[in-house]
């Protein structure tokens, strides 16, 4: 019983309409609960897709106001509802689209989305496994991802509207139901769906973790692990590490709005009368916030920097520029990542000491990252580049991540961050440099991966459009706001009414064309969501290896059945960036191409490799009784 | 103004298509002779010059959206502190302009030009240790040149305020500004507590110390120009955001835990009128800590006076006691003569029965009253 209200749920709220066509004993289990690593790639994949479009959609509301703000939006009533008064947005509504629409993108999007994807598909693909360590853990993973995406989307229906307090949450705001209705029971579904996303998360980072390090096939040593493998290695790593800080002060939070604790409240006077509360640390919220809030930033970013390392390469035909140089920023980036927190705290009253500490650990940051953007850079140098709509989406994320990463060295800087912190200067600079360039890695990832995951080719000239309506879309809409933002416009605000010098005038123009940006940008969505849904169905049927790939994945048959080869898992003598090697005939090796057959392009040291060629098959009795124990 | 920009916005976006498509169709023309060649299709060529073509573009787009912003950006700061942080921005600025025109350049011109084209084979370059030594060395010692001045920047902002600071509070409510000066007399604010504060006495003034007698609040920020302000910030129910753009002053104000900032505001409202060339300019103190429906309207307006004006304006306002002569019977007897001389010697004609006095001090009050 339990079993079937969740799959009609299933059907209605996230529509895995590709699902329907397999009605046969065992569909349960096959695409509902599977197990499958596959399976559950797809249903995050789609859930994340659905999940994009809504806070999208939210955003598309809100710019409406903000560059419109005259504009009549009767019209939305039917959507809305009595969130339309007289025409206006109702302000606090404003606030919870704003919410949401961070929540969402962030969360269910970028981190569900694009890591629940991808690490759940390429992770035992690309190292040579049979499936996730652990199956069951990996189905669970998926499904209190579902619960909490259920239970954050039933928020928006209720009658007080969802948590409107900003994405941060900040206590007291988030604390206290009398400072706006959005902290009341919206606030306390919020609290529970991101508890449930917190389990999600943490299930996958231990399966991802594990499967990395115990599954992989004969010869894939790390260094040999393609850098998909290597950036949702660490993206598992930060998510493990930081998510349950976040749980931690959830769960205070909780406590303070439920059972009359005090850990963030102190001295407050709130519609008119002064609350018991003494103590409390409204400080120490937001450092527990930020502990996983600037990690997040980075797991939300290496999976769609792994992706574009993997594309980059593959459609440049050449290896990676500094492979070793990739994992050791990515590492570098990893460690640093839990030390810089306190830089969205600059001006809270935190003692300014810290806020030193902090800015050096920052500006260090820049350093890998820099690194990064440069490899990626001279890996196109005297390429042959193929512009697959996957590499597209690359090029832009490379593109965005310089272009938003840039002001970051700005934002680090606590001296500077005092003027512009919670302007739109920082709304330009995070959703350039993670909202964007994530978003492009999440679709490099799609196009590229598309044939392996179902069978099928995106169409390519509607890629090619979905890609360049997107790229100056995303431009028009971000590069403007650093504008504002010098001119001083905080972030979430309904309007700038407030603002001295009649401020509200003089960008009224810049911030119409951002929502006409905005809109069109979204609209151009639309492009790419006919051609994935299309193509699952009617697509082109794919080839063994579309992309004259590397990497393991392409072994496997082009429609991946369960255990993912049919045969033997095939052993990895090189590593994956064997692009135009000199002497070679082919403009690729594959992986699992032994030395001994290419002697005629091995390198000197490469030779020295054959000898150990015999050990690695050996290891193929020891790889089996893992699967038969 | 609006239909330039909006023109613009089409325009780049129909070039950007028609280029694309334009060069499908040529590139097609040209591999018609040779379609044997499987690995690309028409569009790659057309794929390549789209981004040659987004980089002019952009570029023309970038340069011409700043010129035209420009004129709409803060003016030039409006204190001693925020001179210093505008030139670093402008220099962080140039150096991070500089980074982001070259790399995406290089990355633009390297996709163009390093295009598919057949019986081309890409050089394997897998690495160069002298190229990322380089590429990280530089990076870090621009990095450590802007954290250093930068550092030192925030270590003179942030460090104690001068003896001779005006202390100014500031309190956040949801949706407003309480300011509260230290009066005439002893320049020292008096002790607060919010379990004293009711309908009247808002930002709950305690009495019992006698700091507070002289203290005047105010619904507008009054500033002294040239001269070091300390504001003391304050919030009573949730977080809120001092923020003085034109200053280039921002510190949240927290519930519990009192923070400040202190600043030398160096151009008066006037001179900033004249700078305008609007004689209806005045600085206002902005919210920029999310706190509810009236975030966005919680601003109170701003005047940074001449010091001279700034000391008359001072001394014609009167003490919260002065204006409340109730609250004299929250003062402990042996401060009610210190604090005597703040009460009207003659009680207010319409002067209602208190409600908030406690009922057995209430005949105190009547008799102090006369």
């Amino acid at each position: 019983m339990a079993t079937a209200t969740l799959h009609a749920n299933d059907a209605h709220a996230h529509g895995h309409d590709h699902e329907h066509e397999h009605h046969e004993p065992g569909f349960i289990r096959k695409y509902i609960f599977s197990e499958d690593h596959k399976t559950i790639a797809k249903q995050y994949l789609i859930t994340g897709i659905i999940w994009a479009f809504f806070g999208g959609a939210l955003s598309i509301i809100f710019r409406l106001q903000l560059g419109f703000p005259n504009m009549n939006l009767d019209w939305l009533k039917p959507v809305l509802g009595e969130w339309i008064v007289e025409g206006k947005l109702e302000k606090e509504f404003y606030l919870a689209l704003v919410t949401m629409h961070g929540t969402i993108m962030v969360f269910f999007v970028l981190t569900a989305g694009l890591s629940g994807t991808f690490s759940n598909f390429l992770i035992p693909l690309q190292i040579g496994a049979r499936d996730m360590a652990s199956g069951f853990l990996n189905m669970l993973s998926y499904w209190f991802f579902f619960l909490s995406s259920v239970i954050m989307f039933a928020s928006l229906f209720i009658e007080t509207g969802p948590a409107s307090g900003g994405w941060v949450i900040y206590p007291p705001l988030s604390a206290l139901p009398q400072a706006m209705p959005g902290s009341g029971l919206g606030m306390t579904m919020w609290l529970t769906s991101m508890t449930f996303f917190i389990v999600s998360q943490l299930l996958g980072g231990v399966n991802y973790i594990t499967t990395v390090i115990n599954l992989r096939t004969r010869g894939m040593s790390f260094t040999k692990m393609p850098l998909t493998i290597w950036a949702f290695f660490f993206t598992a790593v930060l998510g493990l590490l930081s998510f349950p800080v976040l749980l931690s002060a959830a769960l205070l939070l909780i406590f303070d709005r439920s059972f009359g604790t005090s850990f963030y409240l102190s001295e407050i006077y709130i519609g008119g009368e002064a609350l018991p509360n003494v103590g409390g640390s409204a400080i120490l919220y937001q450092h527990l916030f930020w502990f996983l809030g600037h990690p997040e930033v980075y797991i939300v970013l290496l999976p769609a920097l792994g992706i574009t390392s993997e594309v980059i390469a593959t459609n440049a035909r050449k290896p990676i520029f500094g492979y070793r140089a990739m994992i050791g920023s990515m590492m570098g980036i990893t460690v640093l990542a839990f030390i810089v927190w306190a830089h969205h705290m600059f001006v809270t009253g935190m003692n300014p000491f810290l806020g030193s500490v902090f800015m050096f650990l920052t500006l260090i940051i820049a350093v890998p990252s820099a690194v990064k953007a440069f490899n990626y850079i001279t890996t196109l140098w005297k390429g042959n580049i193929i512009f697959t709509p996957g590499m597209l989406f690359s090029i832009g994320l490379v593109s965005l991540f310089i272009s938003g990463g840039v002001t970051g060295i700005i934002l680090g800087n606590s001296a500077l961050d005092i003027n512009l912190h919670d302007t739109y200067f920082v709304v330009a600079h995070f959703h350039l440099v993670m909202g964007a360039a994530s978003f492009f890695g999440l679709l490099a990832g799609v196009y590229h991966w598309f044939p392996k995951l179902f069978g099928r080719m995106m169409n390519n000239t509607l890629g090619y459009i979905h890609f360049w309506l997107t790229f100056a879309g995303v431009y028009c809409v971000f590069f403007p706001m650093h504008y504002i933002g010098i001119a001083g416009f905080p972030r979430r605000y309904y309007s700038f009414t407030a603002l001295a010098n009649n401020a509200q005038d003089t960008f009224a123009d810049m911030n119409a064309f951002i929502s006409i940006a905005a809109i069109l940008t979204f609209a151009s969505q639309a492009i790419f969501a006919f051609n994935f849904f299309y193509s699952i169905f009617k697509g082109k049927k794919a080839t063994q290896n579309p992309w004259n790939s590397n990497t393991l994945e392409w072994t496997t048959p082009i429609i991946v059945g369960h255990g993912n080869w049919e045969g033997e898992i095939p052993a990895v003598y090189r590593w994956p960036y064997d692009y135009s090697k000199p002497g070679s005939a082919s403009d690729f090796i594959p992986q699992n191409v032994p030395f001994s057959v290419t002697p005629e392009s091995n390198l000197p040291e490469e030779n020295e490799e054959i000898a150990n060629e015999k050990d690695i098959e050996g290891l193929l009795a020891v790889q089996n009784d893992v699967y038969n124990h | 103004m609006t239909y330039l920009i909006g023109l613009l916005s089409v325009v780049f976006l129909v070039l950007a298509i028609m280029i694309v498509s334009k060069s499908i169709a040529l590139s097609k023309g040209i591999q018609g002779a040779d379609d044997s060649d499987a690995r690309v299709d028409g569009a790659n060529n057309g794929n390549a010059f789209g981004f040659l073509v987004f980089l002019v573009l952009g570029s023309i787009a970038a340069a011409w959206s700043f010129l035209h912003s420009q004129p709409d950006f803060l003016p030039i700061a409006a204190s001693e502190h925020g001179l210093k942080t505008d030139q670093m921005f402008w220099i962080s600025m140039g150096i991070v302009t500089a980074a982001f025109f070259l790399t995406n350049t290089l990355l633009f011109v390297f996709a163009f030009l390093y295009r598919y084209k057949k019986n081309n084979v890409a050089t394997f370059y897998p690495v160069n240790h002298k190229l990322e030594i380089i590429w990280t060395i530089i990076p870090a010692i621009v990095m450590a040149v802007l954290v250093f001045t930068g550092w030192r920047i925030w270590r003179d902002i942030t460090k104690q305020a001068p003896e001779n600071a005006v202390v100014i509070e500031v309190t956040g409510h949801q949706f407003g500004w309480y300011v509260r000066y230290a009066g005439n007399d002893d320049n020292k604010l008096g002790n607060q507590n919010y379990k004293l504060i009711d309908d009247t006495n808002q930002i709950g003034i305690d009495f019992t110390d006698e700091s507070s007698f002289d203290d005047f609040t105010a619904n507008e920020l009054h500033l002294p120009k040239g001269v070091p302000v300390l504001l003391k910030i304050k919030a009573q129910d949730v977080l809120h955001s001092v923020y003085l753009p034109y200053q280039r002053v921002k510190m949240d104000a927290v519930p519990g835990m009192p923070t400040k900032f202190w600043f030398v505001a160096n151009k008066s409202t006037d001179e900033m009128r004249a700078e305008l060339g609007k004689s209806d300019f005045n600085y206002k103190l902005n919210c920029t800590e999310i706190c509810g429906r009236g975030h966005f309207g919680m601003a109170i307006t701003v005047f940074v006076d001449e010091p001279e004006d700034y000391k008359a304006w001072v001394a014609q306002q009167k003490p919260f006691l002065t204006q409340n002569p109730d609250y004299l019977a929250k003062v402990p007897e042996k401060l009610k003569g210190k604090a005597q001389k703040y009460v009207p010697a003659e009680a207010p004609a319409a002067e209602s029965d208190s409600t908030q006095a406690a009922a057995g001090a209430a005949p105190a009050t009547a008799s102090l009253r006369r």
